[in-house]
């Protein structure tokens, strides 16, 4: 069976970022790139299956601009077998990425599509549910087990008041959660390796896509700074601040 | 403007996220009619009657809506959303997991987690582990909104006496199966609603050290949460986690335990009123976002504060 496994290039998780001062949009210059963590893990688990002999083959693809290519050899160092990059340098939202991504379910047809739940830069959490939807596959969101059965896999979600299961025909999408592995590191002869692997590009007209946004980004700023805090000495101390100062128990 | 808010719930009961959601919908203004769909639902759908300011009730009383299947209340809320302007839904793991689903369905960008109605069109947003604090503007005709439910304060949950409708759509996907839910039970209060919160990180060293957190939740009436350090490392449940991909909290007073204060893990709870925190790092980033902080072994402060309440 095909798998296929979406990566996005965000701004590195350590990186505090900030508004740029205009307001205009993020300062993202000479910051540091990589993959997606959730999308990370999201390669991860499809490796996972192929070394488990129910995946025979691994397509990692990306939505992005040219420099997209980087996080798509990361995905086949990795493991995945070859790369599709679908290269656009405009602002890309959830619905149009869903829109691409469908495009190229239907070029390759997958049996399991598997994504990051959600990206720490937009933080949208929604991309997996609305290519679901636009292919009209079972949707197993927030994963942290898969089990793949036949026709069918058995996902275990992360709900808000503990863990759901839920069985899914296939084919089906998969959004992964934080508990659903922990990712390998590449090694450096598979780094190697994974300049030689197949890297195809699509432009969204090639895919027959409209890809503009709907949603126009007015202005972006810094959240409300929180008032510098004081240390206090004791326990004591503490309970006195947060019975007569804060007034909070 | 015709408000639909999808309404989180358990079949018996309306789930406090659905007030701070209708909330959002007051802010924007206009005729609000919530939707429950499930299985079983004539408590739930009543008590969603009487939430203040609620025009209309619609219910989806059917065995395809019982556990919330994203599949079939996609096509529900896009069969009942497109005679709506605006859509509606609490962003808890539900909401996530159906709303943007319903959202493509509709050909429609989704606008996630508002914590601010700017204007009918346009809305706050927070990105980048909230360090950036977007304003977006939708120009799509119907607007689909998910509501981080910390930034807007729950109407009533009494006081309207909305007409309740049968909704007549019902189809079942036949692409997914409800199997079971493990929940954990408590009888602390939920995290996401909680007026205190004790969070334990790494520095609890393991699940049993939990146990000195769980004895000063409950001399407080807190909650108890945790930093994902700590969830990783199995300490204690997934639905504990505090943070840009877990729960966002904003209580009264949130005492961070044993937590550095990775970025991440702020994201979820910096807007919280008063921020407490207890680690033996005088350097940790936590304690740049502490109103007070104690620099202190927590085995020996956390149990020497429980007896000081």
């Amino acid at each position: 069976m095909k798998i296929l496994v979406a990566v996005k290039r965000v701004v590195d998780y350590n990186v505090k970022v900030r508004p740029k001062s205009d307001g205009s949009g993020v300062d993202l210059a000479n910051v540091k790139m990589a993959i997606n963590p959730f999308c990370e893990i999201a390669v991860e688990e499809a490796i996972r299956l192929k070394e488990k002999g129910i995946a025979t083959e691994i397509v990692a693809v990306s939505v992005g601009d040219k420099s997209s290519q980087e996080q798509i050899r990361t995905a086949l160092a990795l493991g995945a077998d070859r790369g599709i990059l679908v290269e656009t340098s405009e602002e890309l939202q959830p619905l149009a990425i869903a829109k691409l991504l469908k495009a190229v379910v239907d070029k390759e047809q997958p049996q399991i599509v598997i994504l990051g739940k959600q990206s720490i830069d937009g933080d949208n959490n929604q991309t997996g549910q609305m290519l679901a939807a636009l292919t009209g596959y079972a949707q197993g969101t927030f994963a942290s087990q898969i089990t793949v059965e036949g026709d069918s896999a058995s996902v275990i979600r992360e709900v808000d008041g503990g863990l759901q299961t839920l069985t899914l025909k296939l084919p089906l999408i998969l959004t992964t959660d934080l508990r659903l592995n922990e990712p390998r590191y590449a090694s450096l002869p598979n780094i190697m390796k994974a300049k030689k692997k197949q890297l195809d590009t699509f432009t969204p007209a090639e895919l027959g896509v409209d890809a503009a946004p709907r949603v126009k980004t007015i202005k972006v700023e810094p959240p409300a700074e929180r008032k510098a805090g004081i240390k206090v000495a004791t326990v004591a101390d503490l309970v006195e601040k947060l019975k007569n100062e804060a007034k909070v128990i | 403007m015709s408000i639909l808010v999808v309404a989180e719930h358990d079949n018996a009961s309306i789930k406090g996220a659905t007030l701070n959601t209708v909330a959002a919908a007051q802010k924007i203004g206009g005729d609000i009619t919530v939707l429950v769909a499930g299985q079983g639902v004539a408590a739930a759908a009543e008590a969603a009657s009487k939430i203040a300011g609620v025009s209309k009730v619609l219910v989806a009383d059917n065995a395809a809506y019982a556990h919330q299947l994203a599949e079939n209340l996609g096509l529900l809320i896009a069969e009942v959303g497109k005679s709506f302007q605006y859509v509606l839904a609490a962003a808890t793991a539900n909401g996530k997991n159906f709303l943007p689903r319903a959202a493509a369905l509709l050909d429609v960008s989704q606008i996630s987690e508002i914590t601010e109605v700017v204007s009918a069109d346009t809305f706050k947003r927070p990105i980048y582990a909230g360090n950036v604090i977007a304003t977006v503007q939708s120009t799509d005709p119907i607007k689909v909104i998910s509501v981080r439910t910390t930034g807007f304060d729950p109407v009533a949950a009494t006081g309207g006496s909305a007409a309740i409708e049968n909704v007549a759509f019902a189809q079942d996907a036949g692409v997914s199966t409800f199997v079971k839910e493990e929940l954990v039970k408590s009888d602390r209060p939920e995290l996401a609603g909680a007026k205190i919160v004790v969070s334990g990180g790494r520095g609890m060293q393991n699940g049993d050290n939990f146990k000195l957190l769980y004895a000063l939740a409950d001399k407080l009436g807190a909650a108890v949460g945790a930093s994902r350090a700590a969830v990783d490392a199995g300490f204690v449940p997934n639905d504990l986690q505090v943070g840009q991909t877990g729960k966002i909290v904003a209580p009264d007073l949130y005492i961070a335990v044993g937590i550095s204060g990775a970025i991440q893990h702020l994201a979820g709870m910096k807007d919280s009123k008063t921020i407490v925190a207890i680690n033996k790092d005088g350097d940790a980033p936590i304690f740049q976002v502490a109103d007070y902080g104690l620099v202190a072994d927590l085995f020996q402060a956390v149990p020497e504060l429980e007896k000081a309440l």
